[in-house]
This record gives C-alpha cells, sequence and structure tokens, in this order.
C-alpha cells in the first residue's frame, strides 16, 4: 500500500535542511547519507549523494527522472558475482 | 468480422466480452464503453448496428489508449527505471522479478524455461 497523500512524500529531515542550505548558498558538494528511505524531492536535481548501502557510501547523482523515487533505490545492497562452479565435488 | 482499434477482430461474443480482446480495454473498461455507447452488454458483436460501431470506435479512439500505444508506452516507462539505474529497473534488465518476490525457486515466468547449470558430476573410483 501506497503512503497517504496527507501526510505528503517522506523526507528525513535533517537530509531536506542540508540541502535547503546549499540550495540556498548556490553550493554543491557530496552529501552523505544513510537516509536510503528519503524520497527524491524535486529541490535534489543536480546533487549528488553518498548513499550507504550498508558497506560503502555509493555516489549517487540526481536527475529529473528519479524524482518520486526512495535515495536507496539507486545504492544496491547485494553484490551478486554468480554461482561458483563447484570444482572439487564428487572426489574423494 | 468486425474491426476495432487497428487490428483486433472479435467476434460472436457478447460484447463485453469481445472489446477484451482489445489490449488495454478489460471488463470494467468494456462495461463503461458500452454503456456510454447506449449498446446493451449483452449484445452480440454481430448484432451491433454500424452506428452503434462507429459510436463504440470513437469513444475507444478518444477516451482510451489501447494496442501499440498502450504497449510502447509500457515500454517507456519501463526503460526509464533502467536508464536511471534504480533497483526496479537493474531487476528488468535482468530478467528477475521486480516486486520482492523470491526467487529461490519458481518465477519461472520471469526467468524462461529452466537452464540446467553443470551436470553433477558422479564419484569416479
Amino acid at each position: 500500500m501506497g503512503r497517504s497523500i496527507k501526510k505528503g512524500p517522506y523526507i528525513d529531515f535533517r537530509l531536506d535542511n542540508k540541502v535547503q542550505v546549499m540550495n540556498n548558498a548556490g553550493k554543491k558538494s557530496v552529501i552523505k547519507t544513510w537516509s536510503r528511505r528519503s524520497t527524491i524531492s524535486p529541490d535534489f536535481i543536480g546533487h549528488t549523494f553518498a548513499v550507504h548501502n550498508g558497506n560503502k557510501f555509493i555516489p549517487v547523482y540526481v536527475t529529473e527522472n528519479m524524482v518520486g523515487h526512495k535515495l536507496g533505490e539507486f545504492a544496491p545492497t547485494r553484490n551478486f558475482r554468480g554461482h561458483v562452479a563447484k570444482k572439487d565435488k564428487g572426489k574423494r | 468480422m468486425a474491426r476495432i482499434a487497428g487490428v483486433d477482430i472479435p467476434d460472436k461474443k457478447r460484447g463485453e466480452i469481445a472489446l477484451t480482446y482489445i489490449y488495454g480495454i478489460g471488463r470494467r473498461s468494456a462495461q463503461h464503453i458500452l454503456s456510454k455507447a447506449g449498446v446493451s452488454w449483452d449484445k452480440k458483436v454481430t448484432e451491433w448496428s454500424d452506428d452503434e460501431s462507429g459510436l463504440i470506435r470513437n469513444i475507444i479512439a478518444g477516451e482510451y489508449r489501447v494496442e501499440g500505444v498502450l504497449k510502447s508506452e509500457v515500454q517507456l516507462n519501463i526503460k526509464r527505471l533502467m536508464d536511471i539505474g534504480s533497483y526496479r529497473g537493474l531487476r528488468h534488465r535482468k530478467g528477475l522479478p521486480v516486486r520482492g518476490q523470491r526467487t529461490k525457486n519458481n518465477t519461472r515466468t520471469r526467468k524462461g524455461k529452466r537452464k540446467t547449470v553443470a551436470n553433477k558430476k558422479k564419484a569416479t573410483k
């Protein structure tokens, strides 16, 4: 079920503040964040976020198309490299 | 043979059902179209008069996105997801389920036919 419209999109308060401050100052720098659950608002366009994926920070450059998605969607938490071929099975 | 919305030729069935043969029209919208055109749902397609089918055609052309247009729209949406590199886009790229279903087994619709990987070697000796 989607989030109630009444509440508006969820954006981490401190993250939003940081972006506002940077927008007002006209500055741009990478914002480190753990807040994967924050919705990307139109104010975020053009900024780069370093989104934590549980291990390290993934740089995410926000474009117009990404508005409405969550930051976490762009920093995958799992890294599947394929199955390892089992070589020595059956030898004894 | 009735031709509506380009290619589809549903016939001999009740209008409500026949319209659902068009991509993008289900039971609900079929009923909406017919009631708007003032045609009984139970009327077979062959029984439609020219006026009635013309009306139905106009309603579909005017209010609904069907067939090619709709299909390309869906494809565009998927492409958008893939281009922005979101998780859902990645899943589409890999041909795996997009909405968090389990992938330990099943999900054959997305993954396609089973591909057996490397035979189990029998113990030599």
